[in-house]
């Protein structure tokens, strides 16, 4: 049964974030690149160099910071940042909403395109339309994110100075937010104009990350559509005289968004993941962006902090894919 | 192995990608648009990962400081050619008998909440920066000076140990002065989350990994700076930068790729200067086989033409140097010349009996992308030592590597490496990077621990800097290290501003003004 496997698989989530996190902490004291031998200016001696590491807990045995680490992240804190001189959990808070709402707007984009791309297709089959949308769906995938990113920033950013292309709001603009969900709570509390400058911002990083989803999304749902289309269930409706669009959106679009929305929603965790090159160009302020200052400033606790997030967000990911499945699928649903 | 898909190949697309629109002749390739009235907007390179000038990672990121002197004051200030001038201090000095420092403080400073700058502040910013515990990197600098003794705005403290460096670092690298009371009352989570200074600005808001603004400080006593608001958008990426540039996001920019700067730089309404700035590219040596041939390492040093890698590489912006001392710092002597002679490199090689035919062989260590054309660079010179009998192999490391790699003495026989010395002192370059006993050094000869070891504690400033120079001439002769050349730093920005490009690199917003 469905929800059985559900619950199997969230009971299996305590071992598998241990697992990342040994991984994780192992990796890092095993790969090359010791955040105080960048930290030692000219002139510091071994001594000094000793005494910053012990500053850092860095000079302990592995064995003895992993277990005072686990022990902190079980009771919710994942240490303090060595670059940035803060609590990890503090800044994940921070950085997570930022990526979060430019995560979902991106699906929302990618949906929208996807839907509308897979539904044209399908309306103008055999026609010259479908070719183009076809080939507009290759093209979009052929481009992978980080690209779309620079052709984005250049055509909208520099030939065409429509959009900004850094950050995530105007800095002449005085926040005052309560939550680090700027675009939720500006658009919650009717702060439509604040809102309306986020998105500004938003736009075009979103949009990067959007318009490889969508082809997959339009592929998927596309080819999900052809099959269900000659199912018996669109041939009684096609028999009783129903339009070839009400056959399309009341009984061929519900059935094949089943197993779009099967393999497309794993495809977000793929997104998510676009989200530390394309957050890196447009400078946007999330945990991506971050991941890459934490890497190459070689900061332990960040990066393990990242990096189990990244690991929740992952499986929170696939969890909610394999739930909205079984909701929408009533075969999995009754067993 | 690098991966196909790197930030590194991302952002050498985007390199290329940002040559689209002049390539392509589009018309939106000549558009800049106007600056904000009143807000200077700069696209900044780095992030600023914490407020504290004195503490931790960030306090030794030379690329931060600018930030870091927009808002605090350093004890002593530094002139755009590296020379000393007064900052918080008016005056600074030992004792004849180099046993006693004494500091002056300025009257009338003030820190952004409005109360006086006292010699107290001064004196637990010195005592904190030398305390063990306190995270403070130059610990072992400040740590020299103790016992301090005030009389209203004289400051004087005890020599525990001569270090001839001591007023250079009141200028750069930790040498702030923080706030006491303030401090104490907020704690350093409070000081993080509003920090106060006594710089010419103060901070207005703060979005990390994303933009610091600033406003000028009504009461700074160097006068009040000519941008009312100052805009830091941090903007790593150098084609991001650029675009920035080109939508008129920004004012002005800096660290950007030199085929960028040239074509920014001839667009209608930006304007371009270049500066060369304290930092040099070098090739450290390891004195481990083969480099313990002496004929190697100079057959390695003379088949070099720094000229031709400056012209062809970096379009010209980059001044070749003969020793690790570059025009401008204290103890350069222009004198000391170590020629590209390919000829010469062939017949030391020969008398070790190597030849093109039999080559020497070792491994050469870089980074790739981490300083402009790094590894292009390498690639040439391993080229240039082909044709004279030497076959390097190219090993490309992170930096981060290359720190743990030098810490250990564990680099290859040769390593690039760019180093800065924003103080331009001959003991931050010669000094740490050829003393054996530092951990930043890779030759850890005697010849040269005999030869550096007495000018750390020399009171004789133009004995300790005649000193150095004997050293460097040492080194070009025997060899020990590849210095190649001094990188000029790239200034883009909006023509009706006035920019004072300074030799340490620094772009300080109180230095720009509208022409």
């Amino acid at each position: 049964m469905r929800w059985g496997e559900i619950i199997r698989r969230l009971v299996l989530v305590p071992p598998t974030l241990f697992g990342v996190a040994v991984i994780v902490f192992v990796l890092l004291r095993v790969v090359p690149g010791d955040p105080i031998a960048m930290m030692v200016p000219p002139g510091a001696s071994e001594a000094d160099i000793g005494r910053l590491r012990a500053l850092y807990g860095l000079d302990q045995p592995i064995l003895q910071q992993f277990a005072s680490w686990l022990g902190q992240v079980s009771s919710g804190d994942f240490g303090r940042s060595i670059s940035v001189r803060q609590s990890v959990s503090d800044l994940l808070l921070m950085r997570l909403p930022a990526t979060i709402e430019l995560t979902l707007l991106a699906t929302l984009i990618a949906l929208l395109i996807g839907v509308l791309a897979a539904l044209t297709g399908i309306l103008t089959r055999g026609r010259p339309a479908e070719w183009a949308v076809d080939g507009g769906i290759g093209a979009l995938l052929a481009i992978p994110d980080f690209l779309w990113a620079l052709i984005l920033l250049l055509l909208f950013g520099v030939l065409i100075p429509l959009l900004p292309i850094s950050g995530r709001i105007d800095p002449q603009i005085d926040i005052g937010f309560h939550s680090n969900f700027y675009l939720i709570e500006s658009l919650l509390t009717g702060r439509f104009g604040v809102a309306f400058a986020l998105l500004h911002h938003m736009i075009l990083p979103a949009l990067a990350l959007a318009l490889p989803f969508a082809a997959i999304v339009a592929r998927l749902l596309k080819a999900s559509l052809v099959e269900a289309e000659d199912q018996d269930y669109a041939q009684i409706a096609r028999a009783r005289g129903y339009t070839q669009s009400a056959i399309l959106l009341n009984e061929v679009f519900p059935n094949a968004l089943i197993p779009t929305v099967a393999l497309g929603g794993v495809q977000v965790t793929l997104l998510l993941g676009g989200t530390v090159l394309v957050e890196r160009i447009f400078s946007y302020e999330g945990i991506g962006n971050m991941a890459i200052d934490a890497v190459i400033n070689r900061d332990f606790p960040l990066i393990q902090g990242l990096v189990l997030t990244f690991a929740v967000m992952f499986i929170a990911l696939n969890l909610l894919v394999d739930l909205v499945v079984t909701l929408l699928d009533p075969r999995l649903r009754h067993g | 192995m690098m991966s196909s898909l790197s930030r590194r190949s991302v952002l050498q697309l985007a390199g290329g990608a940002a040559t689209l629109p002049l390539a392509s002749g589009l018309p939106g390739g000549d558009a800049v648009h106007a600056a904000t009235p009143g807000t200077l907007t700069i696209a900044y390179n780095v992030n600023l990962p914490s407020f504290d000038p004195t503490v931790g990672l960030s306090a030794v990121n030379p690329t931060i400081q600018s930030i870091y002197q927009s808002v605090f004051d350093p004890y002593i200030g530094q002139a755009p050619d590296l020379s000393f001038k007064p900052g918080l201090l008016t005056k600074w000095g030992w004792n004849e008998d180099r046993s006693k420092i004494t500091l002056e403080l300025r009257k009338g400073a003030t820190w952004h909440d409005g109360a006086p700058v006292t010699s107290e502040d001064v004196v637990w910013s010195l005592q904190r920066a030398a305390d063990p515990k306190g995270g403070n990197p130059i610990q072992f600098v400040w740590s020299k000076v103790g016992n301090y003794k005030i009389d209203g705005n004289t400051i004087s403290g005890d020599v525990l140990e001569f270090e001839p460096t001591l007023f250079k670092w009141m200028a750069f690298l930790t040498g702030y002065v923080l706030p006491k009371a303030y401090y104490e009352k907020v704690g350093a989570e409070g000081f993080e989350k509003a920090p106060i200074g006594s710089g010419p600005y103060r901070v207005d808001a703060f979005e990390r990994n994303a933009f610091l603004r600033l406003k000028a400080h009504p009461g700074y006593w160097g006068g009040k700076p000519a941008f009312e608001t100052v805009v830091f958008k941090f903007i790593t990426d150098p084609t991001s930068r650029v675009a920035e540039m080109e939508s008129g996001g920004s004012d002005l920019t800096f660290e950007i790729p030199y085929e960028e700067f040239d074509r920014l730089k001839a667009k209608p309404g930006l304007a371009g200067e270049t500066k060369p700035v304290s930092d040099i590219a070098m090739i450290f040596l390891t004195d481990v086989d083969p480099m313990l041939d002496r004929n190697v390492r100079l057959a390695a040093n003379h088949a070099i033409d720094k000229k031709a890698i400056v012209d062809r590489l970096l379009k010209g912006y980059g001044v070749p140097i003969s020793t690790l001392e570059a025009p401008g710092y204290a103890a350069f002597d222009p004198s000391i010349k170590v020629t590209f002679d390919p000829e010469l490199a062939k017949n030391l090689l020969a008398k070790s009996g190597y030849t093109t035919e039999k080559p020497v062989k070792f491994t050469i260590q870089t980074t790739r992308g981490f300083k402009p054309k790094d590894y292009e660079m390498i690639q040439a010179i391993v080229g240039m030592w082909r044709k004279v009998g030497i076959d390097a192999n190219i090993e490309v490391y992170e930096i981060a590597q290359h720190f743990e790699l030098r810490a250990r003495h564990a680099l290859a026989p040769a390593a690039f490496y760019n180093w800065g010395n924003a103080i331009g002192d001959p003991s931050t370059s010669t000094g740490f990077a050829m003393f054996g006993p530092s951990p930043h050094c890779a030759w850890k000869g005697k010849d040269l621990v005999e030869r550096i070891g007495p000018l750390w504690g020399e009171k004789d400033e133009a004995k300790r800097i005649a000193g150095y120079n004997a050293v460097d001439k040492y080194i070009a002769e025997e060899g020990e290290v590849i210095p190649l050349f001094q990188y000029v730093q790239p200034i883009i920005y909006k023509k009706g501003l006035t920019v004072v490009a300074q030799s340490n690199g620094m772009i300080l917003p109180q230095l720009i003004k509208p022409a």
